[in-house]
């Protein structure tokens, strides 16, 4: 008989159940990390060392002469650049359309939620049936508008494209936002004089931190990994990675050189990936903020 | 001249009339409660005065000026909110002068009235602080020294005190009270659903019920001359206790009559002619029944005893009704006894049980 009286904490003990779940988290965590081990590991192999076939294994002769070929020599097409032409597009192309589109959602939802404006309620939901329309039906239709207004295959067009297609969802995240905010907020700032803009800059503005950072983050992956409005709208000078990825790794000659593949890939995927790891705290926060009440 | 003055004032939300030709008029200085139950109307009231809600029809006039199309910061009026609404990123003189700065009002001026208002207030050491470094007590204050920098004829207050605690929120009160008598010439329209809160600070209080006025007066006619059953009931804690009975003629003029008890009524003011054998409702505060040796109502049966310090509450039963009866802290009651009450006639109220108005 065990003479042990209950007091203070309650002992933890390792039961089955306890060990269960472990093992299932450890398998779900190398089921996931595979892939991303063997794209590392090709990558720092060279061709010969690939070839015998050990995927898994460590490299014997550890080299990144494939990472710098996928960077500045790797063939898309007819040029041989490699894939930083089409990591300064997409750049060129995420900056300006992530600002935008976040501005838009911003301003939108900001109406929506506090100046009731009339059909309000209309409006929002043909937004999001917008949102749920595939885009495919808006590829040609938009091809016909961009072309006959002459901004067709643009740096301008794919900019405008990523901004409307963001908006139903941008509009969406603030709105739910907005309408967590306090209502007496807005009422005290209108009696204190401010008007559609000062309060908007002044008061709401600040207030949306958490909800600046989760937009920024789900733009920047969304335009970062688009691959359809890129191709079809971005024009020749202006592809974007992912375009010249696909080139890179479907245009090859003679020996497919998978070490370069995979280098290319990673060099593709680093900024969500950074930005993932860089603000995923963030990230939680402000979905869990924006979704509470809507 | 009256200050604010709503008249015939309807709002809706979309399908559903809030109100429907309300009228009001509040005089310079006064100092106005809307009281009433949840969803009575009252801070809608108040948000169409502050133009934060349009009106469908009717007009609202604030110091002579027709005002019913204006934007709320043209309206001459400072507003106080329960959940105090600060800015939550700006410090407290931020959040106090943000107004002015909206209005361009010069820097010199700004700083001036925000330091008196601190000043008035108490708050001067906290004007670098942010509002999450605040308590709930010192930031109503601020909401409250914001609405003074505005130096506004008419304060709006929806339900100031709701969000504090006990302690604090009689504070609050006395120190409210004390701003308005300081300020002198400023309207005060505030909104509680706290009976105490009205009857302490009031001029004149505004019971409303389900988006209707049901007497507007001052605090003692509000509480001994009860316009009807809700105001009667409303109003005063313990309750107003309600015997239900009839009117029926005596040789000496007319008495109340419930079972055997019966209420000689000849010092009692009627409002309206009444008539023998009429159904009706007597009031009576528990602080005007009596225990006396030798009283209008014997054989009440003591049941419960609250003894609440300054005064003790016995909760009586009797076959006709149970009634509340307030008494000094040092009477001692035992459940079972028996007492004696006395009713004064001229203190009670009596409605009709048809309509439940005051008769």
């Amino acid at each position: 008989m065990s003479t042990l009286v209950p007091q203070g904490r309650r002992p933890q003990r390792l039961t089955i159940g306890r060990i269960g779940v472990y093992a299932f988290l450890l398998t779900a965590a190398l089921f996931f990390l595979l892939p991303l081990w063997i794209m590392v590991m090709t990558s720092l192999k060279p061709m010969e060392e690939i070839r015998l076939g050990n995927i898994i294994a460590l490299p014997a002769a550890m080299t990144f002469e494939a990472w710098s070929k996928a960077w500045s020599s790797a063939c898309t097409g007819l040029e041989c650049n490699g894939i930083s032409v089409g990591f300064w597009n997409s750049v060129r192309i995420l900056i300006p359309s992530v600002i935008l589109s976040i501005i838009a959602g911003a301003v939108n939802g900001y109406a929506l939620s506090f100046w009731r404006v009339k059909g309000a309620n209309v409006m929002f939901g043909v937004l999001l049936l917008g949102a749920f329309i595939p885009y495919q039906v808006f590829l040609y239709p938009l091809v016909r508008i961009f072309s006959m207004t002459g901004i067709y295959n643009s740096l301008t067009c794919i900019v405008m494209v990523h901004v409307i297609f963001g908006l139903p969802t941008m509009t969406l995240l603030f709105r739910n936002y907005y309408a967590g905010l306090p209502i007496e907020l807005f009422k005290a700032a209108r009696i204190d004089g401010g008007g559609f803009w000062s309060i908007f800059f002044r008061v709401i503005l600040p207030m949306s931190t958490p909800i600046l950072v989760v937009a920024t983050i789900l733009q920047t992956t969304g335009i970062w990994n688009d691959f359809i409005f890129g191709l079809t709208f971005a024009g020749r000078e202006n592809l974007p990675m992912t375009v010249q990825l696909n080139n890179i790794v479907h245009s090859t000659q003679g020996e497919r050189a998978y070490n370069v593949d995979m280098a290319a890939t990673m060099l593709a995927a680093l900024v969500p990936l950074v930005v993932y790891f860089v603000s995923g705290r963030w990230f939680v926060r402000g979905i869990a903020a924006g979704a509470v009440k809507g | 001249m009256s200050t604010v003055s709503v008249r015939d004032v309807t709002v809706a939300f979309e399908a559903v009339q809030v109100f429907d030709g309300l009228s009001l008029d509040i005089s310079e200085g006064e100092f106005i409660v809307l009281l009433g139950p949840s969803g009575c109307g009252k801070s809608t009231l108040l948000n169409a005065i502050a133009g934060l809600l349009d009106v469908a029809e009717g007009q609202i006039w604030i110091n002579g000026k027709n005002v019913t199309w204006e934007e709320p910061k043209d309206r001459g009026i400072a507003m106080v909110f329960q959940s105090y609404a600060l800015y939550p990123r700006m410090s407290v003189r931020e959040n106090m002068s943000f107004g002015l700065r909206m209005a361009k009002t010069p820097k010199p001026e700004i700083e001036k009235r925000v330091a008196r208002a601190a000043e008035l207030l108490q708050i001067t050491p906290l004007l670098d602080r942010r509002p999450d470094q605040l308590s709930g007590g010192q930031r109503q204050r601020v909401a409250i020294g914001r609405a003074l920098v505005r130096d506004a004829a008419v304060f709006l207050f929806d339900e100031p005190l709701s969000n504090l605690d006990a302690k604090l929120r009689n504070e609050l009160r006395v120190e409210i009270k004390r701003l308005h008598a300081r300020l002198g010439k400023t309207t005060m329209v505030y909104v509680t659903h706290d009976q105490i809160e009205a009857m302490t600070l009031a001029d004149r209080i505004v019971v409303m019920k389900e988006q209707k006025i049901q007497q507007i007066g001052t605090p003692d006619e509000i509480y001994h001359r009860p316009a009807n059953l809700f105001v009667a009931g409303f109003v005063g804690s313990p309750q107003m206790n309600f015997i239900k009975g009839r009117l029926e003629n005596t040789g000496e003029g007319l008495s109340f009559l419930a079972g055997d008890r019966r209420l000689s009524l000849s010092a009692y003011p009627f409002a309206t002619a009444p008539s023998a054998g009429q159904e009706v409702v007597l009031g009576v505060r528990p602080e005007h029944l009596e225990i006396a040796s030798d009283g209008t109502w014997p054989g009440f049966k003591v049941d419960i005893v609250e003894p609440m310090g300054a005064d003790t509450v016995i909760w009586c039963s009797d076959p006709v009704g149970s009634v509340q009866v307030r008494t000094t802290g040092s009477r001692k009651a035992m459940p079972g006894e028996s007492l004696t009450l006395h009713v004064d006639p001229s203190q009670v109220s009596l409605f009709s049980a048809e309509t439940g108005e005051r008769l």
